[in-house]
C-alpha cells in the first residue's frame, strides 16, 4: 500500500515534469514536493494525487494527542465531501507518531489517531465499508530528522486511496 | 536444532560459592583469571582448543567481572588438567584464578576436560568433563564452560549460554526494512541468523521462558498483529487475530499465555491489555480505562503485571494483579515513562523515561522506590534483562538529519550498576533486543 502511494506520486511527478530534466529519479519523492510539482499538470479526478493536491491527504496532531484540531476537522470535512463525490473510492487511514516515545506507546497512539480520522469521516457520512485504518507508530516518518520541524510533520493521519 | 550437550560432572564441590568477587554498589574491580592454552593432541583439537579459549576469555572479560591475565606473562606452560599447578608461579603474575583444559577426540565426538583453581588458596575449586557429540557445538561449549567458571567464582547464575533475538534494520529511515534475527549473547557473527525475510515489518520480539518460542508483532498484509515464531520448526503463527491491532506481546512465566495490547475498534481503538491463553485461545481483558494501556510485563512468579498507561494524563508505570485487580501507579519521578520490564530475579523493574529532552534507562524497586538511572542519551529504548538479572541490553539511536543521514541504531549491553557498557555487534543496525533464558 505504501509502495502504491509512492508509485502514484512518482507517476504524477513524471507526468508533470516531462519537459524538465529529472535528476531525482532514484531519490525520495515526498508528498509535499510531488504535489507542488504536479499542480500544473493534469490530475485524474478521484485519485490519490487529486486528494493530495485539491483536498489535502493529511491532518496533523499535537504532541501525545489524538484529538483533531480545528484545522484537521476542516481538512476532514473536505475529505468527506470528496469521498462522497467519488463513491467508488476506498481508503486506508494511516496513523503515525513522532519518534519521541516508545515504540509500543506510539503504536497505540498512532492507532488512536487513525481511528480519530476514521470515525470523523464516518460521522461525516462516509460508509465505514469503504474505510480501513492502521497504525504505523513511529516506524514510517514522513520527514527524517530529530527536531520539532520533522516531528510536527510526522504526527499525522494520512488518507490513502486504496483502489 | 540445538542438541543437548552432555555434561558429566565427575567431581563436584557443593560447598556454597565463596563469593570471591564482591558485588556491591558501584564499580566492581575485575578479578584476574589466567586461562592456559586449551591443549589438543593434534592440530585439529589444538585449533578447537584455541577457539574455545577465545570464546571463554571474551565472555569472562565482557562480563566486566574478570580480566584475563596476559598469556605472555605465564611462567608455567603445562597442561594443568592432570597436574597440580605451581601456585607460586601464578601468584607471582597476580592471577587469582586459573583455568586449564584440554580437548581430545573420542568415538562420539570430542571430550573436554577442565579444572579451575583458586590460586591464592592453592586449591582446585572445579573439575569437570564435557562430552561434545557434535563439534559444531563449539560456541555453546565455550559458553557453557564460561558459565561454570562465572558461577563457581561469583556465586551468581551465568548468562553466557544464551541467545539474543532482535530486529535487524537496514535502509532509509522512512522505508526501513526490519527482519527478525537471532545470535549468541556475544553477537558473534558465526552465530548470527535471520529468521524472517524482511518482506513484512516486524517489531518487539520476546523469548518464551521455554526457550522454543518467540512472540513478536508483524505487519502481514499491512495488518499489525501479534505472532509466535517457533524456533524448532521455523513456523509462524498468528495469536492476536482480532479485528484491530494487537501488539506489545510478552509471554507469561509458564509460557502458556501471551499478555499483549489489543486496540479494539469497538472501544474507539483504545489499547487495553489482554491475556491470551495459547492452549484454549481464549482471551481475557485485564484493563478497562479510557487511557492507553500497553507494554505489559509479568513478574517472574506470574502473580503481577507491570505496564505502561497514560490514564493519569501522561505515560506512567503501573502494577496490577494478573487478573487486572489492584492497579497501582509505581513511577514517581518527573517525565514520561515506558517499556517497563520485570527483572528475572523479581526485585527490580527496568524502564525508559523521557525527560528534559533525553531518554533514560533505569531500574526501580517493584513499588517504585529507589529509582536510579543507568544510562542517558538522546534516544534509548527496549531494555531487556540478562537471565541472571545483573545486566541489561537495550538499543541506542543517533539523531537523524533532514538529508536522511544519521539515525544509526545499535544494541548495547550494560551492568545495572551503570558500568561496563559495550556494543553487541550486529551485521546491520539492530533494535528491540530480547534475551533468552539460560539454554
Amino acid at each position: 500500500m505504501f509502495k502504491k502511494l509512492f508509485m502514484l506520486i512518482v507517476a504524477g511527478f513524471f507526468l508533470a515534469s516531462c519537459a524538465a530534466t529529472n535528476t531525482d529519479q532514484g531519490g525520495d519523492v515526498d508528498a509535499a514536493s510531488a504535489s507542488t510539482t504536479s499542480s500544473g499538470g493534469e490530475i485524474t479526478a478521484g485519485t490519490q494525487e487529486d486528494l493530495i493536491v485539491n483536498v489535502g491527504d493529511r491532518v496533523f496532531f499535537e504532541f501525545d494527542s489524538s484529538e483533531l484540531t480545528v484545522d484537521a476537522q476542516a481538512t476532514l470535512d473536505a475529505q468527506a465531501a470528496w469521498l462522497m463525490q467519488y463513491p467508488d473510492t476506498n481508503i486506508t487511514v494511516e496513523g503515525h507518531a513522532d519518534e519521541r516515545g516508545t515504540r509500543e506507546y506510539n503504536l497505540a497512539l498512532g492507532d488512536k489517531r487513525a481511528f480519530s480520522v476514521y470515525s470523523y469521516l464516518a460521522q461525516a457520512g462516509v460508509d465505514t465499508n469503504r474505510m480501513e485504518y492502521v497504525s504505523w507508530g513511529k516506524e514510517r516518518p514522513e520527514v527524517i530528522g530529530s527536531d520539532e520541524t520533522a516531528y510536527s510533520q510526522n504526527r499525522r493521519g494520512v488518507t490513502i486511496v486504496s483502489n | 536444532m540445538i542438541k543437548k550437550i552432555l555434561i558429566i560432572l565427575f567431581f563436584s564441590f557443593n560447598a556454597n560459592a565463596a563469593l570471591e568477587v564482591t558485588i556491591a554498589q558501584g564499580k566492581v574491580e575485575p578479578t584476574p583469571i589466567a586461562i592456559t592454552q586449551i591443549f589438543g593432541a593434534d592440530s585439529d583439537t589444538a585449533r578447537y582448543g584455541n577457539t574455545l579459549r577465545q570464546i571463554i576469555s571474551n565472555n569472562l572479560t565482557n562480563s566486566g567481572l574478570f580480566y584475563t591475565v596476559n598469556e605472555d606473562l605465564y611462567i608455567q606452560s603445562d597442561n594443568l588438567v592432570e597436574k597440580v599447578p605451581r601456585f607460586e608461579d601464578w601468584k607471582l603474575i597476580k592471577a587469582q584464578f586459573l583455568l586449564s583444559a584440554d580437548v581430545s577426540k573420542i568415538d562420539k565426538g570430542i571430550r573436554l576436560r577442565m579444572r579451575l583453581y583458586d590460586v591464592f588458596n592453592a586449591k582446585e575449586i572445579e573439575k569437570l568433563q564435557l562430552t561434545i557429540p557434535d563439534e559444531n557445538l563449539i560456541r555453546r561449549v565455550g559458553h557453557t564452560v564460561s558459565d561454570i567458571v562465572y558461577e563457581r567464582i561469583t556465586g551468581e547464575t551465568g548468562y553466557f549460554d544464551t541467545r539474543i533475538v532482535y530486529v535487524s534494520e537496514i535502509g532509509p529511515l522512512d522505508q526501513r526494512v526490519k527482519r527478525l534475527a537471532i545470535m549468541d549473547q556475544d553477537g558473534h557473527i558465526d552465530s548470527h541468523q535471520f529468521l524472517t525475510d524482511g518482506k513484512n515489518m516486524v517489531l518487539t520480539p520476546r523469548f518464551a521462558p521455554n526457550k522454543q518460542l518467540i512472540t513478536y508483532m508483524e505487519y502481514k498484509n499491512n495488518l499489525p498483529r501479534v505472532y509466535i515464531y517457533n524456533l524448532k520448526t521455523g513456523e509462524r503463527e498468528i495469536v492476536g487475530d482480532f479485528p484491530g491491532m494487537t501488539f506489545a506481546p510478552r509471554f507469561s512465566p509458564d509460557s502458556q499465555s501471551v499478555v499483549m495490547s489489543f486496540s479494539d475498534p469497538n472501544n474507539a481503538a483504545n489499547s487495553e491489555i489482554y491475556l491470551m491463553d495459547l492452549n484454549t485461545r481464549s482471551r481475557s481483558r485485564l484493563t478497562n480505562d479510557s487511557g492507553i494501556d500497553t507494554s505489559p510485563s509479568f513478574s517472574p512468579d506470574g502473580g503481577r503485571i507491570v505496564f505502561n498507561s497514560d490514564r493519569g494524563g501522561s505515560p506512567q508505570l503501573f502494577i496490577m494483579d494478573k487478573n487486572g485487580d489492584n492497579i497501582k501507579r509505581i513511577s514517581k519521578g518527573k517525565g514520561v515513562y515506558g517499556n517497563p520490564v520485570w527483572s528475572p530475579r523479581g526485585d527490580l523493574i527496568a524502564f525508559t523515561k523521557l525527560t528534559q529532552g533525553n531518554f533514560h534507562i533505569g531500574v526501580m524497586d517493584t513499588n517504585g522506590n529507589n529509582e536510579r538511572v543507568i544510562v542517558r542519551d538522546f534516544a534509548l529504548e527496549s531494555p531487556a534483562w540478562s537471565p541472571n538479572g545483573r545486566y541489561l541490553i537495550f538499543h541506542r539511536q543517533k539523531r537523524s538529519n533532514l538529508d536522511g543521514t544519521g539515525g544509526e541504531v545499535t544494541i548495547h549491553f550494560i551492568d545495572i550498576t551503570g558500568y561496563n557498557e559495550r556494543i553487541i555487534p550486529t551485521p546491520r543496525d539492530g533494535s528491540d533486543p530480547a534475551w533468552s533464558p539460560l539454554l
